[in-house]
């Protein structure tokens, strides 16, 4: 409609200030690209990259006696975490985080094969109810969870009124709770590009190698897992970095008897009071982030044209 | 290569007694299905069930009752709360729209110097853990405001700034991937057409480009509130004493004991997350 109006006046209108002001603009590319970039930019450089700068330099810096911060430079923070204390809680966190990766893995290749075979007007209505439960708030969901695995709570009471068990299974805060919360947390994370990447594989090919003696198994290992490898590597380090990361989870369904790499820069920064400390562990963390990253990305990931 | 046009015409007899051999197979995979979604769904249809249980023991059901959501609305701690956590979400979501917006402009229609570090960097916040992200704003805050006391004698505290400064920087890269996908199927020929006949840039922007992308912005949008009404992690580190937004007060009640109430809170913030993202992929599908 608007457009159909235009189409009258061919010829800008008389310049008013406003569109003088947008005509200077047009012709310096320049300034447009810096008013359209320019916010952005700012954004994550002053609320994003600075910041992730300045817990930088605080991993080399030194702490005083009362928490404060020591400007003397040291790699002290870094070696302290060859500590066996330390090095555990790395342990535990990438050994939670590889087998929350397994698990949805088993559990998200052969959910994601029926997903791609299904009739085509079903496929969207199951990807939005995978989504769905993935967008909803992830404090809530791990909530939900502690509901259910609580002394008092629905399976202890259903395992009890079946007369399966007399006293009740302690299920909170166990390494098992927290794998439990990340699988939930996690599984869409695996699914979405195990989808995509099963959804372009060619089935004829499953015939071709039946055609040509092999059964079953072998169709699956040498014909279809190859060439779904993409999806299989970009969902796994989809869930392994948000896991070996996570804090919600260990903290709430962990209770403090699992820590993990997040739950100890949380207690270094808020209640030690170490933030030296506390900002090596956090560019550990990225470390081990950044190199799955680059593992993704050397792997091929999904090749989006 | 050959083999495939060769078993072509022989798929046809062939696909029946396939299928019946896959059987077995197929219930597996069924089964794997259901039990997966029965394992995505229960926990929180379960939350929602007993939010309206009479008992305060809550895994015995005793009777209908809407006490506790009753008992929510009374809650000054909760409207509080839950007043924070929309003034945060509103002002959030505006600018990250704008500056997403903006942002997946830049990137589709100019070019310059480093695009691609910068893309990088875009992408930074999403990969990121949020932990790292949540004390590195902590930590910069924390020196900013020690520098500007000391320098200017200007003191600035956390609150609902730092919380909504910390949401804009999770959300606005999110705001210009989904609008980025859009602007990725955009029909130049239409902004072609609108210039021939006699549309300045900023008229072709006004009256073509934006009007075609509003699907895509307000997807965007509403992805942005979600982020900023659910964020637990980034929030926690970035509010300091007295704010207090609806993922903290649940937090802060789960740790003191569980009770009836929080489930109804969790309940809504639960509701409410599933109706803006429902409305954002009816958004994204809209051609």
């Amino acid at each position: 409609m608007a457009l159909a109006e235009r189409v009258e006046t061919p010829s800008p209108p008389p310049a008013n200030l406003a569109t003088r002001l947008v005509d200077w603009v047009r012709r310096r590319s320049g300034v447009k690209l810096s008013l359209v970039l320019g916010p952005g930019a700012f954004w994550l450089l002053v609320f994003f990259l600075i910041p992730l700068g300045v817990v930088l330099a605080y991993s080399f810096a030194s702490r005083g006696a009362y928490g404060q911060v020591i400007w003397r430079l040291t790699l002290e923070n870094y070696t302290r975490f060859f500590d066996w204390l330390y090095i555990r809680v790395f342990l535990v966190s990438v050994w939670i985080a590889l087998l929350t990766t397994v698990i949805c893995l088993v559990i998200g290749y052969p959910f994601a094969f029926v997903m791609a075979r299904v009739p085509r007007r079903w496929r969207n209505a199951l990807l939005v109810l995978v989504m769905v439960p993935f967008w909803t708030n992830f404090l809530v969901r791990t909530y939900a969870i502690m509901l259910l695995l609580r002394n008092e709570g629905l399976i202890n009471s259903a395992l009890r009124w079946l007369g399966i068990i007399e006293q009740p299974v302690t299920m909170l805060f166990t390494t098992f709770a927290v794998v439990l919360g990340l699988v939930y947390g996690y599984l869409p994370f695996m699914i979405l590009p195990l989808y995509a990447s099963i959804e372009k594989f060619d089935f004829t090919l499953v015939e071709a190698a039946q055609d040509l003696g092999a059964n079953t198994w072998q169709v699956f290992t040498r014909v279809m897992l190859p060439l779904t490898m993409p999806g299989v590597v970009a969902g796994s380090i989809l869930v392994f970095i948000p896991s070996v990361g996570a804090f919600v989870t260990p903290d709430l369904l962990g209770g403090g008897k699992v820590v993990m790499i997040g739950n100890l820069i949380q207690q270094q920064f808020l209640t030690v009071r170490h933030w030296p400390f506390g900002s090596a562990v956090s560019f550990v963390l990225m470390a081990i982030v950044l190199i799955s990253t680059m593992a993704y990305f050397r792997v091929g990931g999904e090749r989006r044209v | 290569m050959s083999t495939t046009a060769t078993t072509a015409p022989r798929t046809a007899p062939l696909a029946p007694r396939r299928r019946r051999r896959l059987k077995p197979g197929w219930l597996v995979l069924n089964t794997n299905v259901v039990l997966t979604f029965l394992f995505l769904y229960a926990p929180i249809l379960i939350l929602v069930i007993f939010s309206f249980n009479a008992s305060r023991q809550q895994a015995v059901w005793v009777g209908f009752t809407i006490e506790w959501y009753e008992q929510m609305m009374r809650d000054e701690r909760v409207i509080a709360a839950a007043k924070n956590s929309l003034i945060i979400a509103l002002v959030s979501t505006a600018v990250s729209t704008v500056i997403g917006t903006l942002t997946a402009l830049a990137l589709d229609r100019f070019r310059f110097r480093a695009k691609t570090a910068f893309e990088g960097a875009m992408y930074l916040p999403i990969i990121v853990p949020e932990i790292v992200m949540a004390i590195s704003l902590l930590v910069f805050f924390n020196t900013t405001f020690t520098l500007l006391d000391r320098w200017l004698g200007l003191t600035l505290k956390f609150g609902l700034g730092t919380i909504t400064i910390a949401h804009i920087a999770f959300s606005f890269p999110f705001v210009a991937v989904v609008v980025r996908a859009r602007l990725a199927d955009f029909d130049r020929t239409l902004e072609q057409a609108a210039q021939d006949l006699g549309a300045n840039e900023w008229q072709t922007f006004r009256y073509v480009t934006l009007p075609l992308l509003m699907p895509g912005i307000l997807a965007g949008a509403l992805l942005a509130f979600t982020l900023s009404i659910d964020d637990f992690v980034i929030t926690f580190f970035n509010a300091g004493i007295g704010a207090t937004t609806l993922p903290l007060e649940i937090y802060g009640r789960i740790r003191r004991g569980i009770t009836p109430e929080v489930n109804a809170l969790s309940a809504v913030l639960l509701l409410a997350s599933i109706a803006l993202v429902l409305g954002s992929v009816l958004l994204q599908r809209r051609r």
